[in-house]
């Protein structure tokens, strides 16, 4: 019992660490229906810019996010302006290989800058681990856990209670009635990239603390990224939160009870079942 | 402008290699006039691995130094007196092949090394995949071959008559863990008999843990959880936790670097950690490991092939890396000293053959009997099984104390007290 219970908990702080990595990619994919698989390169140059601050400049992983953040929402923007914008109306291959040239270019550049080595923050603010129900969490893990809550709730009160959230929901639905309404799509779009990247870049901020980055560290999240959007349902920003807890606790549940080699066997599995029987996604509508 | 036609320059060229071919001739007759004793050795002196061929070839060289002068204060083979004693006191001469760390051109130069400079033995070639080939060669002209430093336990499986292998392989690093815990049980009354392993899931952790398997099964441990995962993981705590819920008193673990500190920080939210935590690699790489995790990285118990720091308990280690210190301005590492190894067993061999003729080289290398007092290395001597494998090769194990890798094992050559069981935590 006390194992499953630790289990859960682990659970639960992984799924919404996961969802906080999912969240940029679902926000990006449900605007625009473009599926970027750069996505957890733009996770790795997150930690990246999150540890040299640390290690160079001793900035605390949490006083990086207001350093880091608007550089990645200019970085998003920017991709979207001179790279996405191109190939908005181009057929779906070709915008994969487009994300996915992407995916190399941004990989490779650090390899070129930091080469493959490991690096980590080991001394911060956030060490050690706290007790909940008798079971220990690391205080990072919690954090980070906190921070994506946070995020979820931001996000979804920008689209739902403001002006330029309305808007942005209005050109993700029909981009020519939006642009008929006076709705500056062009802009729309870039914002969405801004904010889609910039929330990735948050989630390597909150992964910093206990997670090492290497240029290939991307490898271990795309997956589950993408299983936890295809989960939850395709495009909707809350469908991350869900994906992400479900294969959180899928995976620690099931890996630790029955066993941990086989633990993405369990996520995947369940992941096919799904595309099977509700394609939609836990949350989806059928269309 | 150029005044060279075609027919000049094939002229030209031709009269070069010919006269190139004739000087490599006569230097290869001149050695054996003079006396020399011509030893081929195939390494990847220029490339991506150029900088430790080089590390090597200074290594080779020093024990070929050692064996030609006269250092009789060094209690090595062959130190005491000039030259091969039994062939009349003739020299070593080395002939150096870049195989550029490519295994076609190692095996060709393997070949060029045997049919022009009529080498009378090869030394070589770092990389299991070159020496691999370039044994070939060795094996299909029938002349030994002897490898100091490579690891891959294929090459002594292959039934090959001419290989021999001086240094460990892959499975003798296992072995190290399991002699080393018998010998604490025995020693410090431990009580280790559940042992927990965790891998990565290719051929590395895979073979490594498979190993483990059978050596826990000779010496009657229990396995009480066998993990893998996929590297690089996105979080270990599912396996972290079964490995915690059954108990075991000791973890192997085979590692990558990102893994390894993954596992660190893991155990540390866990508030838990076995008696002992042993790893094949990862938490060995310098210093990338230590500068992630800092103090939480301590007491973990890397193996090692060689370790200056055995000095403390074998001088010899200490005045043969002096000599080395001298030539080259740096420390021996742990590649060097087994190809420096190597090169004294095989001119032992050809010592004792009293002849060049590959045959009784080869003879001389199955008779071998080095023991570990005149060795450098901690092994309890060179001694070969029927493969050609030397079955007193081993390692030695460190632990991470006080940032830095402290040799502990065997105890003989320790530098540091092995602590075992580690304190926990919150004691540290």
């Amino acid at each position: 019992m006390e194992l499953f219970l630790q289990a859960a908990v682990n659970g639960v702080v992984l799924g919404l660490v996961y969802a906080l990595i999912a969240l940029g990619l679902s926000f990006i994919w449900g605007v625009m229906d473009v599926v970027n698989l750069a996505h957890a390169e733009f996770l790795m140059l997150s930690m990246y810019a999150t540890y040299w601050l640390w290690a160079l400049g001793r900035i605390e992983p949490a006083l990086a996010v207001p350093i880091v953040l608007p550089l990645f929402f200019v970085f998003g923007w920017l991709t979207y302006r001179l790279l996405i914008r191109h190939i908005l109306r181009a057929s779906t291959a070709a915008q994969i290989f487009a994300t996915f040239g992407l995916l190399f270019v941004l990989r490779y550049s650090a390899f070129a800058a930091f080469g493959p080595n490991v690096y980590g923050i080991w001394q911060q603010g956030l060490g050690g681990s706290v007790s909940i129900l008798g079971t220990f969490i690391a205080t990072a893990r919690l954090v980070a856990a906190g921070v994506a809550l946070a995020a979820f709730g931001v996000l979804w009160l920008f689209l739902q209670r403001t002006k330029p959230g309305k808007a942005l929901q209005a050109a993700a639905q029909d981009r020519t009635v939006a642009l008929a309404l006076g709705i500056p799509v062009e802009r729309m779009f870039a914002l969405a990239w801004g904010i889609g990247i910039s929330s990735v870049a948050l989630a390597g901020i909150a992964l910093s603390p206990f997670y090492q980055v290497s240029p290939t560290i991307g490898d271990a999240f795309l997956l589950i990224a993408f299983a936890s959007v295809v989960l939850g349902g395709f495009g909707r920003v809350d469908g991350a939160l869900v994906g992400g807890l479900a294969i959180g606790l899928l995976e620690s549940i099931l890996g630790t009870l029955i066993s941990p080699t086989f633990k993405l066997l369990f996520v995947f599995g369940i992941f096919v079942l799904m595309l099977l029987f509700r394609p939609e996604g836990l949350l989806g509508q059928a269309r | 402008m150029s005044r060279i036609t075609r027919r000049r320059f094939l002229r030209y060229s031709g009269a070069g290699l010919a006269s190139l071919a004739l000087t490599d001739q006569l230097a290869a007759a001149l050695a054996a006039q003079e006396g020399q004793v011509t030893v081929g050795a195939v390494y990847p002196l220029t490339g991506g691995l150029a900088r430790i061929g080089v590390a090597i070839r200074q290594g080779i060289e020093l024990a070929a130094e050692i064996v030609n002068s006269n250092m009789s204060d060094l209690t090595l083979p062959l130190a005491a007196g000039t030259g091969l004693p039994r062939l009349g006191s003739r020299p070593i001469r080395l002939v150096w092949a870049d195989t550029r760390g490519d295994p076609a051109t190692g095996r060709a130069e393997a070949e060029r090394l045997i049919d022009r400079e009529r080498v009378v033995a090869l030394i070589g070639a770092y990389q299991s995949a070159v020496t691999a080939t370039a044994s070939l060669a060795a094996e299909a002209k029938g002349i030994p071959f002897l490898n100091p430093e490579s690891s891959s336990p294929r090459l002594t499986d292959r039934g090959f008559k001419w290989f021999f292998r001086t240094g460990p392989h892959d499975i003798t690093f296992t072995k190290l863990f399991f002699d080393m815990m018998e010998e604490l049980k025995q020693r410090r009354g431990a009580r280790i008999s559940r042992i927990a392993l965790l891998s990565e899931d290719t051929e590395f952790g895979a073979t490594a843990a498979g190993v483990a398997k059978g050596y826990a099964e000779i010496h009657k441990y229990t396995i009480a959880a066998n993990e893998y995962y996929t590297s690089p993981p996105s979080s270990l705590t599912a396996e972290l936790l079964r490995i915690r819920a059954a108990n075991p008193d000791a973890i192997i673990g085979a590692n990558y670097l990102v893994d390894a500190v993954m596992i660190v920080r893991t155990l540390k939210e866990m508030r838990w950690f076995p008696q002992g935590f042993m790893v094949h690699a990862g938490f060995t790489t310098v210093p990338d490991f230590l500068s992630t995790v800092g103090r939480d990285g301590f007491y973990f118990l890397p193996r090692a092939p060689w370790a200056l720091g055995m000095g403390k308990g074998k001088p010899l280690v200490s005045r043969v890396n002096e000599l080395y210190k001298k030539k080259h301005g740096s420390d021996m590492d742990e590649v060097n000293a087994r190809a420096f190894t190597g090169m004294l067993t095989l001119a032992d061999a050809i010592n004792r053959a009293g002849s060049t003729a590959p045959a009784a080289i080869a003879g001389a290398l199955r008779e071998t009997n080095i023991p570990g007092s005149q060795l450098i290395m901690p092994w309890q001597g060179i001694e070969f099984d029927n493969k050609g494998q030397n079955r007193h090769a081993a390692g030695v194990l460190t632990q991470i104390l006080d940032n830095d890798y402290k040799v502990v094992w065997p105890f003989d050559v320790a530098e540091s007290q092995l602590v075992w069981p580690v304190p926990p935590w919150d004691r540290r």
